[in-house]
């Protein structure tokens, strides 16, 4: 039995496909045409306000670089089937953490951070055994930790401090080995550079007169091209990223198949709880303090940018590009808002929009790809 | 065959509960490499129950597992599968969100060494995949396409290939070709045929007789969770077999009662 008419190179049932359109149809472009109408959208009403010089421009990279740093955890995670609504509340958690190891204690700040990344991760790591081995959804046992850490947080230090706010991380992180690796910059003497040439903007008078007004990129931006950068890796290229997709596409499937479910699961909580410790250093490291309400919300904004970059709520299907691209838009709206002047509360209906629209086409675009019904 | 070889695989009073439902009540059946061993009987007999103990899926409850000899354990799948134990699963264990390559070989994934990272090498696997579904008798548009959107006949083509390529031992099929079409279904027979003259062992289930009297040197039946008794090729007449698989006993009876008042 041979087949004459077919060559595998020529199916006469495949209408051919422009190279343009094949590249058109990927997780991503939900994300890709969000950015590109938002940042058309700014730029129109916000040319000349100075959200695009340099200032303006690290003013909402930082902020997008936040939303990053939580979105390719959520990201990761949802692809592997599961949610963590407790990311918010671990924000706060690690942060206090942090403070209170630090100040209060008066311990070495390396070390509150080293501590504080271990017991989230642990948190982590325990949120996943829970949802494991009851099998509940994820959903709820997370939001069972959503409680129970913002409660700690704001527990710990009425009791220890008689506040809620504890500030001085500053000076206890002086001359610290670790505390630069979140609260630093890079590339300074780049901007320097740029500053002389006259390229951006500096200083006109007072005690800085001359220097760059943008002085290097924040530790923050880093982490965040670098988890980006290795979510990414890991999900497409990585023998992990084909068990994180089947054990969110189908676990009792990818466990026949010999895919180790329950590890990589827990092991992406795990993930999870790790970007939100680096969130909560490098805004302990930036502000200073620890205060016990930080980090609310966050949990959803970061589900929010990863849906809007193509991944599918149920699991198994989704983009690290994508959701840093749903971190971008997030971050360029909320702060571009602010620079039109516009209302702030418009931010919400903008993004509500922006959400609706991302999710439409994703869903259409997934369905080409999978042949989902 | 039986007494030059040791069976590869021995299941002795293998027992499965699930909570108040007894599977299976005492299940022996043992397989030799270079055999095609047919489980046959009714629906809800118990035989995907029990080549899931078989392949790691569920620890039987109560009974024995001897593999090449040695009292074997599997905690899950993945051991089965690494001894060489490779299962084509009645629902497939396929994900329709994921491409034909990356499905092929969920849990198996080739990795190539770049420095200390181990990645997962997309080429080998694309090849391998696009040449073991022209094998099966079927050309996919390509490796990337995403499994739900093939038909349901060329997934189930998809597991069979996948499990004939790693089923280094044992190869494990729970009615493969029910979806097949007629080419197909003499490919999936032609390939059982083929893998058993290399030495491997095939446990193969069914519900066609014709079938399983194809391609099976042994022919075991299983009926509400216990052996109705195991037969050699040559020893039983299709009829024979027919009315084991539907239950024996119980055929008979429901055909009284039909003439009686009809
Ligand atoms: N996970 C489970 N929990 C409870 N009962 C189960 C479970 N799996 C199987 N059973 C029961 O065990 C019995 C045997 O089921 P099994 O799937 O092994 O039958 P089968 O012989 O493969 O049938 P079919 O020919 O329809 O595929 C059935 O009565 C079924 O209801
Ligand atoms: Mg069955």
């Amino acid at each position: 039995m041979t087949d004459t008419a077919q060559t595998p190179e020529q199916d006469e049932r495949v209408k051919e496909i422009s190279s343009f359109r094949k590249a058109l149809i990927r997780p991503e472009l939900g994300g890709i045409c969000g950015t590109v109408i938002v940042f058309l959208f700014f730029a129109i009403f916000a040319g000349n306000s100075g959200m695009f010089n340099s200032q303006g421009v690290l003013n909402w990279s930082t902020v997008s670089a936040q939303f990053m740093i939580i979105a390719v955890g959520a990201c990761l995670l949802m692809i592997a089937g599961e949610f963590d609504l407790s990311v918010g509340s671990m924000i706060g958690f690690a942060g206090m953490m942090i403070a209170i190891f630090s100040v209060s204690l008066g311990w070495p700040v390396w070390l509150a951070i080293i501590l504080a990344f271990l017991i989230c991760m642990s948190i982590g790591a325990l949120n996943g055994y829970i949802v494991i081995k009851t099998g509940l959804p994820s959903f709820i046992v997370t939001l069972a930790f959503l409680f129970i850490l913002r409660g700690f947080t704001i527990f710990i230090p009425q009791q220890l401090e008689n506040r809620t706010i504890i500030g001085g991380i500053a000076d206890a992180a002086e001359g610290d080995w670790l505390a630069p690796l979140f609260g630093g910059q890079v590339g300074g003497w780049f901007f320097e550079f740029l500053g002389e040439r006259g390229l951006i903007e500096v200083f006109e008078r007072g005690t800085r007169a001359g220097e760059p007004v943008v002085d290097g990129i924040p530790m923050l931006i880093i982490w965040a091209l670098v988890l980006v950068a290795f979510g990414h890796f890991l999900l497409t290229r990585t023998q992990f990223g084909n068990w994180i997709f089947a054990a969110g596409g189908d676990a009792e499937a990818a466990r026949n198949s010999g895919v180790p479910v329950n590890a990589v699961k827990i092991k992406m909580f795990i993930m999870t709880a790790f970007c939100a410790t680096v969130f909560a250093t490098c805004q302990v490291m930036e502000f200073g303090s620890a205060a016990a309400d930080r980090g609310i919300l966050k949990e959803f904004e970061a589900i929010i940018a990863v849906v809007i970059g193509g991944a599918l709520l149920t699991g198994g299907y989704g983009s690290v590009i994508g959701a840093a691209l749903g971190a971008l838009i997030f971050g360029v709206v909320q702060q571009g808002l602010f620079f039109t002047g516009v209302e702030s509360s418009l931010f919400r209906v903008f993004l509500g929009v922006i959400l609706l629209l991302a999710v439409i086409l994703n869903t259409y675009i997934r369905r080409l790809i999978t042949g989902e019904r | 065959m039986t007494s030059e070889h040791a069976p590869i695989i021995e299941m002795r009073n293998i027992e499965k509960h699930f909570g108040s439902v007894i599977a299976l009540a005492g299940v022996s059946v043992d397989v030799f490499p270079g055999e095609c061993h047919c489980l046959l009987g009714d629906n809800g007999a118990g035989k995907s129950t029990f080549i899931k103990t078989m392949s790691g899926v569920h620890k039987p409850t109560a009974g024995e597992i001897m593999f090449e000899g040695k009292p074997m354990h599997f905690a899950d799948p993945r051991d089965a599968i690494s001894a060489g134990i490779a299962t084509v699963h009645q629902h497939l264990a396929m994900i329709p969100l994921m491409s034909v390559s990356r499905n092929f070989f969920m849990g198996n994934e080739p990795v190539k060494k770049v420095g200390p990272l181990k990645l997962f090498d997309h080429d080998y696997a694309n090849n391998v995949t696009m040449e073991e579904m022209r094998k099966m008798g079927i050309n996919l548009r390509g490796p990337d396409q995403a499994v739900g959107t093939l038909s349901g006949g060329e997934r189930q083509t998809v597991a069979i290939a996948r499990a004939v390529h790693f089923g280094a031992k044992v190869l494990i099929l729970d009615e493969p070709t029910s979806a097949l079409g007629v080419r197909q279904t003499a490919n999936v027979l032609a390939t059982i045929d083929k893998v058993r003259k290399q030495g491997i062992a095939v446990v193969f289930i069914t519900h066609n007789v014709r079938h399983a009297l194809a391609v099976g040197d042994r022919f075991t039946v299983l009926n509400r969770g216990k052996t109705l008794g195991t037969a050699q090729r040559g020893q039983i007449t299709p009829e024979e077999l027919q009315d084991m698989m539907a239950g024996g006993q119980e055929m008979v009876a429901l055909e009284g009662s039909l003439g009686g008042t009809v």
